[in-house]
This record gives C-alpha cells, sequence and structure tokens, in this order.
C-alpha cells in the first residue's frame, strides 16, 4: 500500500474521497455514540417518577445535546461518508470535483463539535448542566436567556459552513464528473437523492446560518428581531428556524431512501419499479418540503387561512412519498428475493419508516395536532422516521457496501443478531411512547405522572438494549475491518452498478480512466 | 495524486483545510469568548479571535496561491473550470438564501408582526391592552420605543447615489469583461479599476450615512425593528461588496500581472458574478429598505 500517504498526515491532508468518506463515517460512528449515551441517561431518569439520576436542567441539556449531535453530528455527516464513498464510485468519477474543499468540509466538524459541546465543561458545577438546555430546536426567547449562547451560536454557523461546502461538491461532482454514457436517468437512485440533498443543503443552511445570527445580534447587539416591545416577534424566530427545519428533515431522509433504494433492487434481483417515479417523486418531496414548514407550529396562535394551508399542504406529502413505498413494494413483487443483512435492515426500513409516516399525516391533521403537540407522541414519530428510518438506512447501507470498502465479509450471525436484537428492541423503545403522547404526557421533562410509569419503564428497557446492540455493531465493523472472508468484485449475486465492477477492497484511486456507461 | 493517465486533476494532499478549520474554531471561538466573558456589557479579550482571523486570511493567501500557480500551470481542464463554474454558482445561491433570510425577517415584520401589534386581525385585545395607543405604521421601533425617538433615512439623497454608483460600476465591470475577451489588456486593467474605485466610494458613502444615521438621526441598530432591519440589512450587504471589492482588486492585480487570457479567465468571471450579486442585493434594499417607507 505505498500508493498513498501514510500515518496522521494522511488522515489530515487528504484529498481522497475515500479517506474523507471514511472519516466521516467514523465521526458519525462517535456521534452516535455520544448522543446515544446522552438518551440513555434521558432514558434511566425516565426510567420511573421523580427525580433520580440528574437534575432538571441537565436533562434538558441531554435533550438539547442528544437531538442536535445525533442530527447535525451522526445522521447528517454519515450521509456526507456515504456520499463521499459512493457517489464516484457509482457515477464512474476519478473523485470528488473538488477535492481539497472536500477535505475543508470534513475537517470542520470536528472543531464544531468540540464548539457546541464545550460550554459543558465551562464553570460551575458540571451536574448543573452548563451547556445549552433549551431543546433541539432552539426556540427564542428561552435560548436567549442562556448565558454562553455564543458558543451554540457559531457551533451552527460552523456546521452550516461544513454543510454547504459539503453540498456544493456534491453537485458539482454529479453533474460534472459522471462518466461517458452515465445519462442523468440512468444514475444511481442514490445519486438522485443526495443530488436533491444538497440543493436542499444549499438552500436552507443559509436560511439557519441567518436565523442564528439573529438571535446574535439580539442578545450581544440589541437588535429586535425576536423582541415585540421593538415591533419583532418571538414566532418570527420559529418561522425562519422552520423555514430551515423541515427541509432539514428530508435531508436527513433523502439519502436513506436512496440507499434503500440501492438494496432492494440488489436482493429482489429486479431493477427498481418506477425508477422515473422515484425520481420525480424526490423532487416532489423536496420541492414540498419548502412550502410546510409552519406545520410545525399549528399552536403557535396563526391566523385560520395558514393552519388550513399549512395543513393542505402537509398532507400533499404523503402522496410522492406513498409513491416511493409503493416502488420498494412493487420491486420486491414477484422477484427472487433473499434476506442477506442489507435487505433485513431495507424492508425493517419500509415498515416501519410507514409508521413514522402515518403519525407524521396524523400530526399533520390541525385539529389532531392541537392534542398531539408538544406530546411524546411527536417524539415517537420523528424517531421512528430518523432512528428505523434514516438510521437503520444508514446501517443497512454499511452492511450493503462494507465489504466493496474492507474487501472482507463481515461475520453474517452476528449482524443477524444485531438485527433483529434491534428491531424489536427499537419497537420496544418507541412504539409505547405513541400510547405516552396519546395519553397526555408532554415532551421534554424529566418528571412525570404516576399513569405513565408503565410504558416509560418499557420504552426505557427497550432503549438500554437497542443501545447496547449498538456496541455489537462497532465490534462487527472492525472485526470485519480486520479481516474475514475475502468478497468478489460483485461482492452480491449479480448486484448492478458501477461500484461493483471496481475491485474488492476498493483500491485508493477508482475510475482514474472513466468507464463508458452503455 | 496527480495522475498522468486522467484528465482531471486531483490535487496531491494539501495541508490549507485544516489551517483553515484551526482559523474558523479560533476565531469564532474567540469571539464567542470575548461576547460572553466581558465585564458590564463590554466585550471581552479578543486577542484569540484575531489570531483566529488572521490564520484565516494567512490561509486564504496561502490556498489561492496555490489554486492561481496551479492554474498559471495549465493544471485545469475544462472540466475542472466546469466544477469551479458550478462551484462559485451554488455558492452565491446559498449566499442569496442568507439575504432571504433577513429579506423573509422584514417582511414579516412589515406584514404581520407590526400590524398585529396595532390590533389587525384578531389582536384589537393584544393592542388595546398591551400596547396601547400604538399605531402601526413603518418604520416603527416599536410600542415600547425601542431606542428612543428616531428619524428615518430617506431614500433620495446618498441611498440614490450610492445606487447610481454600484449600477455604474455593473457597467464598468463588463466593459472590463468584453475588453478580456477582446484581448485588450490595459483596458481591462482601466475598467477593473474604475470598478474597484466605483466600490470603495460606495462603501465611503455608507460609512458616512451609518455616522450622520447615529449622530444626527439618532437611527442606530438599537432603534426596534426598523434600525435592526436597517442596520442588518444594509450591515451585511456592505460587507458583501467589501469581500467583493477585495476580490476585484486581486483581479486588478493579477490583470496587471497578465495572469488572464481571452480564453482563461474564471477566477475574473467568478469574482463579476459575485458582484453583480452584489448588485442586484442593493437593488432589493433600496426598494424595501429605503424607498417603501
Amino acid at each position: 500500500m505505498s500508493d498513498h500517504p501514510t500515518g496522521i498526515k494522511r488522515w489530515l491532508f487528504t484529498t481522497n474521497h475515500k479517506d474523507i468518506g471514511t472519516m466521516y463515517l467514523w465521526f458519525a460512528f462517535t456521534m452516535l455514540f455520544v448522543g446515544g449515551a446522552m438518551a440513555m441517561v434521558i432514558r434511566a431518569e425516565l426510567f420511573e417518577p421523580g427525580m433520580q439520576v440528574v437534575n432538571p436542567n441537565f436533562f434538558n441539556m441531554m435533550t438539547t445535546l442528544h437531538g442536535l449531535i445525533m442530527v447535525f453530528g451522526a445522521i447528517m455527516p454519515a450521509m456526507v461518508g456515504f456520499a463521499n464513498w459512493q457517489v464516484p464510485l457509482m457515477i464512474g468519477a476519478p473523485d470528488m470535483a473538488l477535492p481539497r474543499m472536500n477535505n475543508w468540509s470534513f475537517w470542520i466538524l470536528p472543531f464544531a463539535a468540540i464548539m457546541l459541546v464545550a460550554p459543558m465543561f465551562m464553570g460551575g458545577d458540571f451536574m448543573d448542566g452548563q451547556g445549552p438546555a433549551f431543546g433541539w430546536t432552539f426556540y427564542e426567547p428561552l435560548s436567549g436567556q442562556y448565558d454562553k449562547l455564543a458558543f451554540f451560536i457559531f457551533a451552527v454557523h460552523l456546521l452550516g459552513f461544513s454543510s454547504i461546502m459539503g453540498a456544493i461538491n456534491i453537485i458539482a461532482t454529479i453533474l460534472n464528473m459522471r462518466a461517458p454514457g452515465m445519462t442523468l436517468m440512468k444514475m444511481p437512485l442514490f445519486v438522485w437523492t443526495w443530488l436533491i440533498t444538497a440543493f436542499l443543503l444549499i438552500a436552507v443552511m443559509p436560511v439557519l446560518a441567518g436565523v442564528v445570527t439573529m438571535m446574535l445580534t439580539d442578545k450581544y447587539f440589541g437588535t429586535s428581531f425576536f423582541d415585540a416591545a421593538g415591533g419583532g416577534d418571538p414566532v418570527l424566530f420559529q418561522h425562519v428556524f422552520w423555514f430551515f427545519g423541515h427541509p432539514e428533515v428530508y435531508i436527513m431522509i433523502l439519502p436513506a431512501f436512496g440507499i434503500v433504494s440501492q438494496i432492494i433492487p440488489t436482493f429482489a434481483r429486479k431493477p427498481l419499479f418506477g425508477y422515473a417515479s422515484m425520481v420525480y417523486a424526490t423532487a416532489a418531496i423536496a420541492f414540498l418540503s419548502f412550502i410546510v414548514w409552519a406545520h410545525h407550529m399549528f399552536t403557535v396562535g396563526m391566523p385560520a387561512a395558514g393552519e388550513l394551508y399549512f395543513m393542505y399542504a402537509t398532507v400533499m406529502i404523503a402522496v410522492p412519498t406513498a409513491v416511493k413505498v409503493f416502488n420498494w413494494t412493487a420491486t420486491m413483487w414477484k422477484g427472487s428475493m433473499t434476506f442477506e443483512v442489507p435487505m433485513l435492515w431495507a424492508i425493517a426500513f419500509v415498515f416501519l419508516f410507514t409508521i413514522g409516516g402515518f403519525t407524521g399525516l396524523m400530526l399533520g391533521v390541525v385539529p389532531v395536532d392541537f392534542q398531539y403537540h408538544d406530546t411524546y407522541f411527536v417524539v415517537a414519530h420523528f424517531h421512528y422516521v430518523l432512528v428505523t428510518g434514516a438510521l437503520f438506512a444508514i446501517i443497512g447501507g454499511v452492511y450493503y457496501w462494507m465489504p466493496k470498502w474492507t474487501g472482507n465479509m463481515f461475520d453474517i450471525t452476528l449482524a443477524k443478531w444485531h438485527f433483529w436484537v434491534s428491531t424489536i428492541s427499537v419497537n420496544i423503545l418507541f412504539f409505547p411512547q405513541h400510547f405516552l403522547g396519546l395519553a397526555g404526557m408532554p415532551r421534554r421533562i424529566p418528571d412525570y405522572a404516576l399513569q405513565f410509569a408503565e410504558f416509560n419503564q418499557i420504552s426505557s428497557i427497550g432503549a438500554f438494549i437497542f443501545g447496547g446492540t449498538q456496541l455489537l455493531f462497532l465490534y462487527i465493523i472492525i472485526k470485519c475491518i480486520k479481516g474475514g472472508d475475502k468478497v468478489s468484485d460483485e461482492v452480491w449475486e449479480d448486484a448492478k452498478g458501477l461500484e461493483w465492477e471496481v475491485p474488492s477492497p476498493a483500491p485508493y484511486h477508482t475510475h482514474v480512466t472513466p468507464p463508458t456507461v452503455k | 495524486m496527480s495522475h498522468a493517465e486522467g484528465s482531471y486533476y486531483l490535487p496531491e494532499p494539501s495541508h490549507w483545510p485544516l489551517v483553515g478549520s484551526i482559523g474558523l474554531f479560533l476565531a469564532t471561538g474567540g469571539f464567542a469568548y470575548a461576547l460572553t466573558y466581558g465585564v458590564d456589557g463590554a466585550l471581552g479579550n479578543m486577542t484569540v479571535s484575531y489570531i483566529g482571523l488572521a490564520i484565516i486570511i494567512f490561509m486564504l493567501f496561502g490556498w489561492f496561491g496555490t489554486v492561481i500557480k496551479e492554474s498559471m500551470a495549465g493544471k485545469y481542464d475544462s472540466q475542472v473550470d466546469s466544477s469551479f463554474r458550478m462551484g462559485m454558482i451554488w455558492f452565491i445561491l446559498s449566499e442569496v438564501m442568507f439575504f432571504a433570510a433577513f429579506f423573509g425577517a422584514l417582511y414579516y415584520m412589515r406584514n404581520f408582526s407590526v400590524p398585529w401589534l396595532g390590533g389587525e386581525g384578531n389582536n384589537a385585545m393584544t393592542n388595546a391592552i398591551l400596547h396601547e395607543g400604538f399605531q402601526a405604521v413603518w418604520p416603527t421601533n416599536g410600542p415600547g420605543n425601542v431606542g428612543g425617538d428616531y428619524e428615518p433615512m430617506p431614500a433620495t439623497g446618498l441611498p440614490l447615489w450610492n445606487t447610481i454608483i454600484l449600477l455604474t460600476s455593473g457597467a464598468t465591470l463588463t466593459w472590463a469583461h468584453h475588453a478580456l475577451k477582446a484581448g485588450k489588456n490595459s483596458q481591462l486593467v482601466l475598467g477593473l479599476f474604475l470598478t474597484v474605485v466605483l466600490g470603495i466610494l460606495f462603501l465611503s458613502f455608507q460609512i458616512y450615512e451609518y455616522g450622520h444615521a447615529y449622530n444626527d438621526l439618532n437611527l442606530k441598530l438599537t432603534t426596534g425593528a426598523y434600525g435592526t432591519t436597517f442596520f442588518m440589512l444594509t450591515g451585511f450587504h456592505g460587507f458583501h461588496v467589501f469581500v467583493g471589492a477585495t476580490m476585484l482588486v486581486i483581479m486588478l492585480f493579477r490583470a496587471m500581472k497578465g495572469h488572464f487570457t481571452a480564453e482563461h479567465h474564471f477566477a475574473f468571471e467568478a469574482s463579476a458574478w459575485y458582484w453583480h450579486f452584489v448588485d442586484v442585493v442593493w437593488l432589493g434594499l433600496f426598494i424595501f429598505v429605503y424607498w417603501l417607507i
């Protein structure tokens, strides 16, 4: 292996898409455990009514940082990691279009993560919770009360900077670096979903930067964006935040759709059903994501016309999403199906993500949302779409492509254990939260009424099992990197796509001379 | 590793991105420290932030210097050129969205929050009980008369001159671009020089206008909704004019060194795109911040 630099400099200065993809994935995995540990603290405190483990402010800090770290530190970087590894391989490009900027996109992330968690350790008693404790949505005016807000704001600025550069790079790569013959409508669906996701990132990350800048000037320089006395409005914060925030949830799920759309055809041994409709559905979801943001704020006191409009627009999203679920199912219909590990995760994704989609429909209906708003029903909903949706697709994607990356097959028995224990425990974890929410348990509270005790205990037990099982995933990955049965170039029987035509493990440089796509 | 067999230029490993990350971290972290640990509302120690800023500037010189060297060595083919073009276009789009957030805030205040505070819609009692006597007119510093009595900035006078100056600078820059494509280097240098002068003139007028607002009109960043949107929008725009002018100054030096050819001058075009973008934002500002009040 003398064709690439070695030692620490290889990783610090690299311009290689595979190295950068690997760093993104390991960073995301690390953050998954950091955010996951925080979730364990939350579930430990909620195991019983009353205060046992941490004080209320520390609890709020845990929910806040858990959300922020999982969204910005785990899910998004993992998806960018996949994009780095797979997009050049799948479109026949020698690397990303702008390799040095690619390095910068990654190397901002660890610094941003430090900036985000550093206030936890700055002054005062650690167990009082010195970090941000205002929820991951950091609503004004509550967040404006936080004394170390500037660190949080600049952490968000850095994250946005990284995401925008990453997105620009992905768009330039996909539009400019495709091998001859790889027309847009021949691109693998994973590439399509990332192209559309990158547009979303470029459109909304600057708006997030804008809203935190408004917070900065309101707190430290006396502006009145969110102050009614000066003619502003705290609700303005929610509008600007959710204009970013709603597309953001699609930023996390669209690449997951892409991964699942790669896995299912391989193991159903049929081409993806309705390829073109998949592309258009992805674009339609992305477009709709810009015009539905206020469904997160139905109870804030909007005019009735606004409530109605945002309800109808929101429910429309069900149409392109249903197209996708239909197409995945139709791809499997009468296919020669086998149930290798990636396929298990993909099928679980289709089932469980759909549950999250249905609860999303319920939440989109205004009079119903008045009941559910800020309850555990919402928590259950978005964990079904983000954990059994985005995270399951990520895990499935790792199992699908890891043999190509390492040249080794993972331990299949352990991986099946990982799948079954995760899938059962994640439902024990999140399904009861629907009932808690319907019964009226609010989210973001460290203590609760006695009536909620049983379902919370069940949920916490599921959480401990699910969290612990991910250590098995870490073990499986390390074991696979260190060795295992050698895989062929194709890896999976009759897998289609350019990534399966390069050797396993994929050499440091691939597609140096572009392949021709027929 | 650069490869002879592939035509697309793949750069060697580079330390500049990491240097940039360290610079960003120190600049923002140092600023956050100064904001958090100032005494009696004053800004705290900014040393770390300035060091970070210096590192960022050092990185920009180093990184762009490398790119210019590679470009002059003819390492970039037309495909690399396309990547750069797409990069710049989408970067400018992200800037458009950043301004959109602030224009959106202005729109929301003028059409929703201020009228609601004045009792519009179902807010009659809010107005009567909480903000008695508050009239919803724009410009306003809100029911709290935040920042005290002030006078708004008229659109005629300096802002109108600044509009003319920026539009003219767009024309001189296009003139320079035509000269570049026709291979007339001295006309290119002259056109760029005029554009930079007009940009600096614009910024000088803007600084003068801010002084006038603070000293004579009692119009400040802290003057409620109007002062907030006025200074944030014009301020961010002014900063972008500064960045654009800096880019054009570098293009001027490079033009004088004869770096550009009629075929290869993407750096010039990128700077020109940026300048026109800044120009268009100003037109939006002139209409919605200055004119329609």
